[in-house]
This record gives structure tokens, C-alpha cells and sequence, in this order.
């Protein structure tokens, strides 16, 4: 008899070795004369297990991880493939706590398949989402977005469908659909994990949007740094276009809807959508002045809806199973879900989707099994690079947009990162300005040349050099960009800074009584 | 390495190929660096005449943007993520170690030619730090001991 097992691909679980165990495994049912269909599926998202090979049985899929190529011969010889015990088995998949807790609906189908088989992504659920849309008109499809009360994922938590609505109201012969993909932000990955695991579920996002708003492009604009995402996304793309999905006529309607992926450079500033557009149109990714707005003049001045991926990915289920669904989920104004991603020093680090109002504590400690390193949290940033840091007397905020406004910290794209006590917060806000000296597009004033003053700044302060004043100077500086940079690069970086020079001002060789000069 | 008739024949192609393609300069780069390694200078005036673009826009272009090359780089590229989740995993002890292994810093070439040392802000494997990419083979949880396979595995690839 045959035996069916899956391995990932996706590139966390490949950057562990998954394609050698892959390897070591075939070899070894070849030599054992034992029959098994391994399928390459995606990853979902536990990876503190990966590489994590699934056995299918009766009862269900068992997890073995995390295993490595040494593992593979004790492996069979407990005659895994048969779903029997090992050291490394957990069980069930779907009954680990760390999955069962969550609620997948954007990730509703990562990790369970081939991410490159439709008739998959079909059995799964996939398309019912375009299929409503099609039976729609196109000011109720914005309709129901609106009623979700989605905000948009890639951090700004705009209100998506007022976003649309605009595009929609916008007359013009030409609009574009435009997916930001360029998730540069340390600590997230869940853009990653969706054009990996998932790439079907944006491109039907981005095409119900085409639909709602007149749109007959797009475009992903995806960064360099994910080549594994690129070549899944291109094969993607194909294969929908073969089964009209894409393209011309899509489903025997009239709507048309051509969609191409566009590799980006390296530039982090290139998330900001203005920049991102003037990147598609050839140029330098200099941020533009706004207004007007992309979603009125955005791509080569035409009416542009520029969502992030995860945004455009919780499309389809919104279409699906209504707006209500969706929106039950969540708290206050921040409703659904949000794909948290744990990263850094914590022990068990992966992809987590919860709904709004999970708090801080749970997700590092129930979820993250606290530090990697085994000492004692410190502190953790939230949101990217442009995030605050945020210290263990705020672990029991819950995970809610205005929550987080409402102590200068940001939700974000909703990576987490967690650093132990070994580390140095002085060193941590260097870095914040460093960085946005590296990334800056140079167009305004006080993110190109206040970045690298408040480097020299903190070096003063570490060094000892008339420390209240410049301590005064750095917080100057830090309000002169937050309220004179022309976007959220300039405009944020103060925020790790001057949140790890409230929350741990020792490690400045500040005491916390000091008096202002 | 000198500017071969061969270089300007596939720059030329390239320049050929996007040339109806709106925001041409984007994909156009990256073919040229994926034909030759990185962006020639003597590609500009190429561009330039094709595109009706000045030399100072398409340079401008090309340096804005980390990921293009204007120099030929080693024939492995070893790229180390600074960002703050593989920091708060060591990867500045990762860093050090490529440094003073390969005996060059960032944005250099190894004496042989095998590996040019490059800085990265995120891979995305922030579930696995420390990471580094090797070519365009992404590594998780990295460790000396990996950077030493990295390393060896690549001056024997050069």
C-alpha cells in the first residue's frame, strides 16, 4: 500500500533544510522498498516545528517535527509514514494548542496543500469569494468591505473600503489595482507566507477589487529579497490565466483583468505607496506630496487602490461569507482578525491569525513559550522598524489599533519581536536612526538629515557629553520629525527611539529623575 | 572585467525587449544585472539614447536602489540580515565572524573572487533568526559553524 506525507516548501521551512529532509526521505522509501506520495505543501506557519513533515491517516494528519535529515532513518524504522510513534510526533496537526487556539481566516488554507494546485484551492473553498462578487454590482461588493470594517493590514489601518469607494467614484477609462508586497519590516512575514502558501487567495483579492472598482490591472509589487514568493506568484498567475481566472472574460463575464508581478529593489521606503508607484513607473521610489491621493491620482495619475497583501488576501473570505462574519470577529474599531507574526528571541516563533483583542502577554508567554535564550523579556517591538519598543509593564495591552495609538505604539503590519535582557536599548534607537538614514528617499528634510544628527546625538549622550542637554536635543529632534516629515519613515522613527529612551533610560546612562537641563 | 561587445549586444536586447513596457527601468535593470552580474556604466548612454532619459536620470535610478550592483561582485554573494529580529538572535556576533573569516567588510569582494559580503534588512525569516542568503538560498537559526559549510561550499563553487 501507499503511504501519503507532506513536506514544505515554503522558504522559512526550506531555510531549515526541508528540501535535504525531503531528499533523505525519498532515498530512504526507495531503499526500504516503501511506497509514499510525498506532497509539497505549504507551511502553516508553526515554525517552531518545521521542518514539519504531516502523515496522513485515518483519523486525521499527525505532525513529526522538528525533523531533521538525521532524523529520517529513526523515522522509518517507527514506521512514521504508517502514522506510529516517535519522539518527535504531535499529535494530530490540527489538534497542536498553538494552532487549535487560533482563528484562520485568511489563513484559512495555508499549509494545508500544494500552494500550485487550483483544483485544491477550489476544493477548499477557493473562488466562492469571486463568485458572489460576479452576481454583485460593483458599489455593493465595496459595500460589503465597507461593512467589515477591514482596515488595511500593511500598517496604515486605513479603512479599506473607503479607499475603494473612492477609486470607485473616481471617473476614469484607466484604474489599477495595485498590491503592495514589499513587506520590509523586521519581524513579519505573514505577505511572505500568503504568496507562498496561499498565492491563489490574493490573486482572487486583487481581482474582486478590479471588479469593484473598474480596475482592469494590476500589479504586485514584491521585493527582491523574496525570490522563492516570486517564482510561486509568476506560476500562479499562470495557471489562473489558463483556467480563467485572470485575464480576458474572467468566468464567462465580460470583466477583464490582467495581473503581472513586478520585482522591486531593495529599497524599504518602497512600502510607502507613493513611493511604491513612482518605483512602478521607473522612476527613483521618492515619496510624492499628498494630496492628491493614489486612490484619485495614484499610478501614471489614474485612480489606484494600493492595499497590502493581506488586506487583498481577507478580501475573498469577506465576499465569501459576508461582511457580518468578518466583522464579528475583532474589538472596537479594529474588527477581524490579524495574522500576528512572532520573530526574534522567543522559543515558539511562527504565524499566529487571532482576532483583535489578544493581548501582548499571551502571545509571547501561551504562544511564544517566552525567550529563545531562556533570560527574562526585556522588551519587544511591535510594527517593524518604525514601531515602538515596548517594555513588560504594557504586556497586557490587547492587540487593537487604538490601544496602541493611545501609548505612541503601532499595531502595524503585526509583527512581534522580542528581545532578552541582554539587550542594549542605547544601541537599539542607534540603530532605529541608522536605518532610517540608510532607507530614506532624501526628499525632505528632516528624515534625510535629522536621521544621522540623532545618531551623532545618542553617541554624545553614550558618551557621557553634556548628557541633559542633549537628551533635550534628541527629544528637539524627535518632534521635528514627527511633525515635519513628509511620511511614516521620518515620521516614526522616532517612536522606537523615544520610547526606548522612556522605558529604559539607564541603558542611556540616564537616570529617570534627571533633571532637564 | 572589461565592457564586451557580447555585454552591449545583451543590453541592447534588453533595452529592446522593455521598450514599450511602461516603468521600463525597473525590469530592465534587473535583467542586465541578472545577464552580467551588475549595471555597467556604459549602459547608460545606451538607455539613455533609447529611452530619451539623461545619464544623470538612469544613474540616479540605479543608485537609489540597494539591490543593483555598479561592480561586478565575487561569484557567490553572501548576504547577512541586520534587521532587528536576527539582532536580537546575534546576528551582529554572525556578522563579525563573516568579517573576520573572509577578512573583508561589507560591500567588499574576497581576494579570489569567491565571495562578496553584503548587508540585507530582512529576509523574512524572522522566525528563524539569525538568517543569511547565500545566493538566493535563504538559511535559518545560523550558527559559526554554518557560516564556516557556507563559506567552504562556496570557495569550492568559484
Amino acid at each position: 500500500m501507499s503511504y501519503k506525507i507532506y513536506i514544505p516548501t515554503d522558504s522559512t521551512s526550506l531555510s531549515l533544510g526541508a528540501d535535504e529532509v525531503f531528499e533523505a526521505v525519498q532515498r530512504e522509501a526507495i531503499q526500504r522498498n516503501i511506497s509514499l506520495e510525498i506532497v509539497r505543501n505549504g507551511s502553516r506557519g508553526l515554525f517552531w516545528l518545521e521542518p514539519l513533515i504531516e502523515v496522513e491517516t485515518k483519523t486525521g494528519r499527525l505532525a513529526y517535527g522538528p525533523v531533521t535529515v538525521d532524523d529520517v532513518r529513526a523515522l522509518f524504522d517507527a514506521e512514521f509514514f504508517a502514522g506510529k510513534g516517535h519522539a518527535l510526533c504531535h499529535g494530530l496537526t490540527e489538534e497542536i494548542e498553538w494552532l487549535k487556539k487560533q482563528e484562520r481566516l485568511t489563513f484559512a488554507r495555508a499549509g494545508i496543500s500544494d500552494p500550485l494546485n487550483l483544483n485544491d484551492y477550489l476544493n477548499l473553498g477557493g473562488f466562492r469569494g469571486l463568485k458572489n462578487a460576479i452576481n454583485l454590482k460593483p458599489n455593493e461588493i465595496v459595500k460589503t468591505v465597507t461593512d467589515s470594517g477591514l482596515r488595511g493590514r500593511g500598517g496604515a489601518a486605513f479603512p479599506t473600503g473607503i479607499k475603494w469607494q473612492t477609486v470607485h467614484d473616481t471617473l476614469s477609462q484607466k484604474k489599477y489595482i495595485v498590491c503592495n508586497a514589499d513587506e520590509g519590516d523586521s519581524g513579519t512575514y505573514s505577505d511572505r507566507m500568503i504568496m507562498e502558501n496561499d498565492p491563489f487567495v490574493l490573486i482572487e483579492g486583487m481581482v474582486i477589487a478590479g471588479l469593484a472598482v473598474g480596475a482592469d490591472q494590476g500589479y504586485i509589487y514584491l521585493r527582491s529579497e523574496y525570490p522563492d514568493a516570486l517564482k510561486v506568484l509568476n506560476k500562479a498567475i499562470d495557471l489562473a490565466k489558463e483556467k480563467g481566472y485572470l485575464g480576458d472574460k474572467i468566468l464567462g463575464t465580460d470583466f477583464n483583468f490582467e495581473l503581472e508581478v513586478t520585482r522591486a529593489a531593495g529599497a524599504y521606503i518602497c512600502g510607502e505607496e507613493t513611493s511604491l508607484l513612482e518605483s512602478l513607473e521607473g522612476k527613483r521610489g521618492m515619496v510624492r506630496y499628498k494630496p492628491p491621493l493614489p486612490a484619485i491620482e495614484g499610478l501614471y495619475g489614474k485612480p489606484t487602490v494600493v492595499n497590502n497583501v493581506i488586506t487583498l488576501a481577507s478580501i475573498p473570505i469577506i465576499l465569501d461569507k459576508g461582511s457580518k462574519y468578518y466583522a464579528d470577529y475583532g474589538m472596537g474599531r479594529s474588527k477581524g482578525t490579524l495574522p500576528i507574526q512572532l520573530a526574534g528571541n522567543l522559543k515558539k516563533t511562527g504565524l499566529i491569525e487571532k482576532a483583535f483583542g489578544i493581548t501582548l502577554r499571551e502571545l509571547i508567554y501561551d504562544f511564544g513559550g517566552g525567550s529563545a535564550t531562556g533570560r527574562p523579556i526585556k522588551a519587544v517591538q511591535v510594527g517593524g522598524p518604525l514601531g515602538a519598543f515596548i517594555p513588560e509593564s504594557q504586556f497586557d495591552m490587547p492587540m487593537d489599533y487604538e490601544t496602541f495609538a493611545k501609548v505612541n505604539a503601532v499595531v502595524g503590519h503585526g509583527g512581534i519581536v522580542a528581545f532578552d535582557d541582554t539587550v542594549d536599548m542605547a544601541k537599539m534607537a542607534r540603530y532605529s536612526f541608522e536605518f532610517c538614514a540608510i532607507e530614506s528617499c532624501g526628499k525632505c528634510t528632516p528624515c534625510r538629515i535629522g536621521s544621522t544628527r540623532g545618531m551623532e546625538v545618542i553617541d554624545k549622550i553614550k558618551a557621557g557629553v553634556e548628557v541633559n542637554k542633549n537628551e533635550k536635543l534628541l527629544r528637539d529632534l524627535a518632534d521635528t520629525m514627527v511633525s515635519g516629515s513628509l511620511c511614516a519613515m521620518g515620521g516614526m522613527t522616532p517612536f522606537p527611539v523615544i520610547s526606548a529612551l522612556n522605558f529604559f533610560p539607564n541603558d542611556f546612562g540616564l537616570e529617570k529623575t534627571d533633571t532637564k537641563a | 572585467m572589461s565592457f564586451t561587445k557580447e555585454s552591449a549586444e545583451k543590453i541592447q536586447n534588453l533595452i529592446g525587449k522593455f521598450q514599450d513596457k511602461p516603468g521600463a527601468l525597473l525590469p530592465l535593470m534587473h535583467g542586465i544585472q541578472d545577464a552580467l552580474g551588475f549595471v555597467p556604466e556604459e549602459a547608460y548612454p545606451l538607455i539613455s539614447k533609447a529611452y530619451q532619459l539623461s545619464i544623470a536620470e538612469i544613474h540616479g535610478f540605479v543608485t537609489f536602489y540597494h539591490h543593483f550592483r555598479r561592480k561586478p561582485s565575487g561569484k557567490n554573494i553572501l548576504h547577512i540580515c541586520r534587521a532587528e529580529s536576527c539582532q536580537s538572535m546575534g546576528a551582529e556576533k554572525i556578522e563579525q565572524y563573516c568579517k573576520d573569516k573572509l577578512d573583508i567588510d561589507y560591500h567588499d569582494t574576497t581576494s579570489d573572487g569567491a565571495i562578496t559580503l553584503e548587508p540585507i534588512y530582512c529576509l523574512g525569516n524572522c522566525a528563524c533568526s539569525p538568517a543569511v542568503m547565500i545566493n538566493e538560498k535563504v538559511l535559518g537559526r545560523v550558527t559559526p559553524n554554518m557560516i564556516d559549510k557556507i563559506i567552504e561550499r562556496a570557495k569550492e563553487n568559484s
